[in-house]
C-alpha cells in the first residue's frame, strides 16, 4: 500500500499541468536609490516602528556602545566574543565604569538562565541591510548564537552604512542567498511589537523592547 | 483598509506588483507536485525531518508521535492557521500535552477558550475591558488594567517562562522554499522566533500550496503579503528558518520536522474550475473589504477559516454537503477580487460553488456536490418556469395569488424561513396588466 506521500504526490501528478506564467520582476527591480538616500530611507522607515540610532565611526563605536549602555544602566550585556567586533566591544569595556559583558561562548542550555533572566542587553553585528523597507539582516552563526538578538530586553545592533542595499531582491540576488544559506537568517525591522488589542500598537511583546542601530 | 491603500499609494505599482505575485503562485500550482519533491529533497538535505499528511487526524499523530519520542508535555505555538485546521490544540490536550498559544492574540482567545476570528488579528472581537477581566480572571498576580502597555507586559512575563520551559515548539510556514529548503515565518512580535529557536524540537506545519519554486519568489509576495494583511511596508521579524542547530552552533533546535498537510488540497489542485483557491496567502484583506463579514464577524461563519476565503475554502475541504451555506453568505460585490494580492477569482468561485451545491453533476468535481440541494425549491423553481413558458398557467397564478395572497401568512409552512427575518411583502390589490389594460395597451 503506497504512503502518504506518494498518495498526495499521485493526486497531484494526475492532474494536467496548468500553464505556468511568466513572471516580471521589473517592479521591485525599479526601485533603487543614491547610497545616501539609502541611509536617509532606511533611517525613516527604521524610526517610524521605534528604532533608535546612535551615530559613531569605524573607530569611534566601541567607545559609543559602552557609553550608552551606561546611560541606560545596563548592567549585563551578553556578545559574541568570537567576532572581531565582540573584541573591540570587550576592549571598550575591559576598563572601570562599564558593564560586565556576558559571552555567548557555550551551548543555549549551560546559559539559559542567564540569558532569561540575567542579561539587560545583547550586542550583534549586521550584515547588511535593506533601505526599501528599513530591515538589518542578521546571519547568526557558531561566533553570534541566534537568541543573542532576540532574548535580551534591549537589542544594539552594529551596522556599516556601505552594506545598506535597495530592497530584499537586490539583497538575496547580490549575496548570492540561493547558492547557501545558514541554518538561520533574521530580518529584523524594529524592536517587537504587536497590535492584538483593540489594535493598539503597544512596543516589547516578546522579543526585545528596544532597537538600538549603532551606525558607521 | 486606509492603512492598506496608504501601503499601495501608486495604482499602476499595484497593479504590476499584483501581476507578479499572482504569476509566482500560478506558477507554483503549475509545478507543485515537483516542486513539493524539491523541497523534500533539500529540506532533507537540510537536516529537516520531512512528514505528509493525507488528513488532519493524519498530522495530529504526526505530531504527537515526534512529541512522544522526545516525552515532550509542554509545548509553545506560534499562529498557524493549519493548526487550527487540526483543532491541534484539543487533541494535545486530550493527550496529555499543554499547548500553549504564544502569540498575542491568539493567547488571549486560548485563556477564553475561544477560536479566532480572523485569520491575522484573531482576538479583534475582543475590546480592552474583555481583555483586562480575562487577564484578571485567569492570570495569577495580574491587576485588572486597561492599559493595552500593562496587559502586553503581564502576557511577556507569563509566556517568556513559557518559551524557556517548553519542550517543543509549533509553528506555522508562510512560504517553503523548493530551491533551498527554506521555511520563512513572518511576524512581529517575536514568538515566532521564541517558538522556533529556544525549545530543542521544532515542529513546522503547512499546505501543500505553500511552496514557493525560487528564493527571490519570496521578496514580492512577502511585499504584498504584509502590506496587504496589515498595512505594513514589512514584518517586524522575517525568520527563515534552514535547518537544525548547525555545527558549532550555540542554540537553536536540535531537530527540526516539517509536517507537509493535504487535507483536501489535492481534490480543489484537481478541479480547474476551482484550483486557484490554492493561490491564497493568508493576508485576510478579503475579510477587511467584506460588507458581510466586517457586519457578522469572523465566528458567524463557524469555520477555521472565516470570510470570502473562507467561504471559498471551507466548502471544498469540508465538503458541500455539510457547507453549502458558505457560498451563499456574500452579495457577490467583487470587494475581495479587487483587494486579493494574488488575484484569486473569489466571486467566480462562490458562483462555481453555489452551482455545484444546488446538484450533483458527473462534471462536478467539488466534494459533497448537489449537498446543498433543497427538494422543495427544486419544486417551486419547477414549477415557476412551467408558468412563465405559459401564458395560461402564468395567468392562473396570477389570479389564484390574487385570490389566495391574503390568507397567505408569514411565519408558517414553507415561507416560515423566509419570514423569519424579513417581513411578509404586501401584494398590491391590482396588477400591472390591469394599469396597462385601463391605460388601454394592447394585450400582446
Amino acid at each position: 500500500m503506497p504512503d502518504a506521500r506518494e498518495r498526495i504526490l499521485g493526486r497531484l501528478r494526475a492532474v494536467k499541468p496548468s500553464a505556468a506564467p511568466a513572471s516580471d520582476f521589473s517592479v521591485v527591480e525599479a526601485k533603487t536609490w543614491s547610497p545616501a538616500a539609502r541611509l536617509e530611507r532606511l533611517r525613516a522607515a527604521m524610526v517610524a516602528v521605534r528604532t533608535e540610532f546612535l551615530d559613531a565611526t569605524a573607530e569611534s563605536w566601541p567607545e559609543t556602545v559602552r557609553a550608552f549602555l551606561v546611560t541606560q544602566g545596563a548592567r549585563r550585556v551578553a556578545y559574541g566574543p568570537g567576532t572581531a567586533a565582540g573584541r573591540l566591544l570587550a576592549a571598550a569595556c575591559a576598563r572601570a565604569g562599564a558593564p560586565a559583558l556576558v559571552p555567548y561562548d557555550r551551548p543555549v542550555e549551560a546559559l539559559k538562565t542567564t540569558l532569561f533572566d540575567d542579561v539587560d542587553a545583547g550586542f550583534t553585528t549586521v550584515r547588511s541591510a535593506i533601505a526599501d523597507t528599513g530591515t538589518l539582516v542578521l546571519w547568526p552563526s557558531p561566533e553570534e548564537p541566534r537568541l543573542l538578538s532576540l532574548v535580551p530586553p534591549l537589542h544594539v545592533a552594529l551596522l556599516s552604512a556601505a552594506t545598506i542595499r535597495d530592497t530584499l531582491l537586490s539583497v538575496l540576488r547580490d549575496e548570492g542567498w540561493a547558492r547557501g544559506l545558514p541554518p538561520n537568517v533574521v530580518l529584523v525591522s524594529g524592536p517587537s511589537k504587536t497590535a492584538d488589542i483593540e489594535q493598539t500598537l503597544a512596543y516589547g511583546v516578546h522579543g526585545p523592547k528596544r532597537l538600538v542601530v549603532v551606525l558607521v | 483598509m486606509a492603512k492598506r491603500a496608504a501601503q499601495f499609494p501608486d495604482p499602476a505599482e499595484w497593479d504590476a506588483l499584483r501581476a507578479l505575485a499572482a504569476s509566482i503562485r500560478a506558477r507554483t500550482l503549475s509545478k507543485l507536485p515537483a516542486l513539493l519533491e524539491a523541497l523534500e529533497a533539500r529540506c532533507s538535505a537540510n537536516g529537516i525531518r520531512v512528514h505528509w499528511a493525507e488528513t488532519v487526524d493524519d498530522a495530529n499523530q504526526i505530531v504527537l508521535g515526534i512529541l512522544r519520542a522526545h516525552g515532550a508535555t509542554r509545548l509553545v505555538k506560534g499562529k498557524s492557521m493549519v493548526s487550527e485546521e487540526m483543532h491541534l490544540n484539543d487533541f494535545l490536550e486530550e493527550n496529555g500535552v499543554e499547548s500553549l498559544e504564544s502569540d498575542l492574540g491568539e493567547y488571549i482567545i486560548q485563556l477564553d477558550g475561544e477560536t479566532p476570528s480572523h485569520i491575522i488579528m484573531p482576538a479583534i472581537h475582543k475590546s480592552r475591558q474583555q481583555i483586562a477581566r480575562l487577564f484578571g480572571e485567569k492570570i495569577r498576580g495580574a491587576e485588572y488594567t486597561e492599559d493595552v502597555d500593562a496587559l502586553t507586559a503581564t502576557a511577556r512575563r507569563v509566556l517568556r517562562r513559557k518559551f524557556f520551559e517548553a519542550e517543543a515548539g509549533i509553528s506555522g510556514v508562510n512560504i517553503a522554499v523548493a530551491e533551498t529548503g527554506t521555511l520563512l515565518l513572518v511576524e512581529n512580535e517575536g514568538n515566532g522566533r521564541m517558538s522556533t529557536h529556544v525549545p530543542p524540537v521544532h515542529i513546522a506545519l503547512m499546505g501543500i500550496e505553500k511552496v514557493v519554486e525560487k528564493l527571490e519568489d519570496v521578496a514580492p509576495i512577502l511585499t504584498v503579503l504584509t502590506r496587504s494583511a496589515t498595512g505594513q511596508p514589512v514584518s517586524t521579524y522575517l525568520n527563515l528558518i534552514g535547518g537544525p542547530r548547525g555545527p558549532g552552533e550555540k542554540d537553536g533546535p536540535a531537530e527540526v520536522h516539517l509536517v507537509i498537510l493535504d487535507n483536501g488540497r489535492s481534490r480543489i489542485f484537481a478541479d480547474e474550475e476551482v484550483a486557484a483557491t490554492l493561490r491564497c496567502i493568508r493576508c485576510g484583506a478579503c475579510m477587511n473589504h467584506c460588507p458581510v463579514y466586517t457586519r457578522v464577524g469572523g465566528h458567524a461563519y463557524e469555520a477555521v477559516y472565516p470570510g470570502p476565503i473562507g467561504s471559498i475554502l471551507t466548502p471544498q475541504t469540508e465538503g458541500l454537503a455539510g457547507r453549502h451555506d458558505l457560498p451563499h453568505a456574500s452579495s457577490l460585490c467583487h470587494a475581495c477580487v479587487e483587494v486579493c494580492p494574488v488575484k484569486i477569482p473569489i466571486t467566480q468561485i462562490l458562483v462555481t460553488l453555489r452551482k455545484e451545491s444546488a446538484r450533483a453533476a458527473p462534471e462536478f468535481k467539488v466534494k459533497g456536490a448537489g449537498g446543498g440541494r433543497d427538494r422543495l425549491e427544486d419544486l417551486a423553481w419547477a414549477g415557476w418556469r412551467m408558468a412563465h413558458v405559459s401564458p395560461l398557467l402564468y395567468k392562473a397564478m396570477g389570479l389564484s395569488l390574487r385570490v389566495l395572497g391574503p390568507f397567505l401568512k408569514g411565519g408558517a409552512g414553507p415561507l416560515r424561513a423566509w419570514t423569519q427575518a424579513r417581513t411578509m411583502p404586501r401584494r398590491a390589490p391590482r396588477t400591472l396588466h390591469d394599469f396597462a389594460r385601463e391605460k388601454g395597451l394592447p394585450d400582446a
